[in-house]
């Protein structure tokens, strides 16, 4: 039988991969790719709890954190997309100025 | 059966995602993030919560992943990604501390146990009905500041990404004025 734990090390796991990508990734786009493993990995904790306790505020907090991510990508990928315009390129080893 | 599903889709979830982390190519990374949100909404229904399923399907595996691939067009995303990391045996040594470290932070609290539900689910309604009549009461606030933050965004990202090729962001004073006047 599947318990509330194994959902939770489930997330635990998902948030670590999210966490090496975001550590060891140097592309703009992929720390985002990484970003999205990270939340998902906390609406997974989230629904879980809430279908554990009988409590519905983790499913709305599910559901607020995919709004955040939403817009999140909107406007990341508006600026990641001034960025590739104005640099030519996504590797952060190349951002070093920070001049307008 | 729910065990057989949860280790299925765990497995591949897994699987997938750190094809996501661990690939060189935007495209594979891409469409292995997008069949990984497919597997968590699947995870979502065997958990019973069949509303945020769908919205998983939908905005994510709909809207999100449409945007990256829409915003792919800006990059050259057929190219192999050539990274230089200085020392890998660090990262996965920071990686692997960080994940221990999350085991503990997620295991501490169902081993306590002592959680109390605070709104608990209405009786006698399906999981769609008891998230409408939750949203609509408890999290209205919060509900129509998401629905401004959404439009900020709306706004922003058409700003962004709606500019001429030959502007820069900064460089013509007109353009300045003009994002003020929008705020």
């Amino acid at each position: 039988m599947i318990g509330l734990s194994h959902y939770l090390i489930l997330s635990a796991i998902l948030f670590s991969i999210g966490l090496v990508g975001v550590i060891r990734r140097k592309n703009l786009l992929m720390l985002f790719f990484a970003t999205e493993i990270m939340l998902n990995a906390a609406n997974v904790a989230f629904a879980a709890i809430s279908s554990y306790y009988h409590d519905l505020s983790g499913q709305m907090f599910a559901f607020f954190i995919i709004a955040v991510a939403a817009s999140e990508v909107a406007v990341g990928l508006g600026l990641l997309i001034v960025l590739y315009k104005k640099y030519g390129t996504l590797d952060l080893d190349n951002y070093t100025m920070l001049e307008g | 059966m729910e065990t057989f599903a949860f280790y299925l889709f765990s497995i591949l979830i897994i699987g997938l995602f750190a094809v996501t982390v661990l690939s060189r190519n935007v495209l594979y990374a891409m469409t292995s993030l997008a069949a990984g949100m497919v597997l968590i909404s699947g995870l979502f229904f065997l958990l019973g919560a069949d509303f945020l399923g769908v919205v998983q399907l939908i905005v994510y595996v709909g809207a999100v992943m449409a945007l990256y691939a829409f915003a792919m067009m800006f990059f050259d995303a057929t190219s192999v990604i050539k990274e230089k990391n200085s020392s890998a045996t660090t990262v996965f040594l920071l990686g692997g501390l960080s994940a221990v470290l999350l085991v503990v932070i997620f295991a501490a609290p169902s081993i306590g146990g002592n959680l109390q539900p605070l709104y608990p689910s209405p009786d006698g309604a399906s999981n769609p009905q008891a998230v409408g009549l939750v949203l609509f009461t408890k999290y209205l606030v919060p509900f129509e500041v998401a629905a401004v933050m959404l439009l900020v965004a709306m706004i922003a990202g058409i700003i962004l990404a709606g500019k001429k090729m030959e502007h820069r962001i900064t460089s013509s004073e007109e353009e300045n004025s003009g994002e003020k006047e929008m705020k």
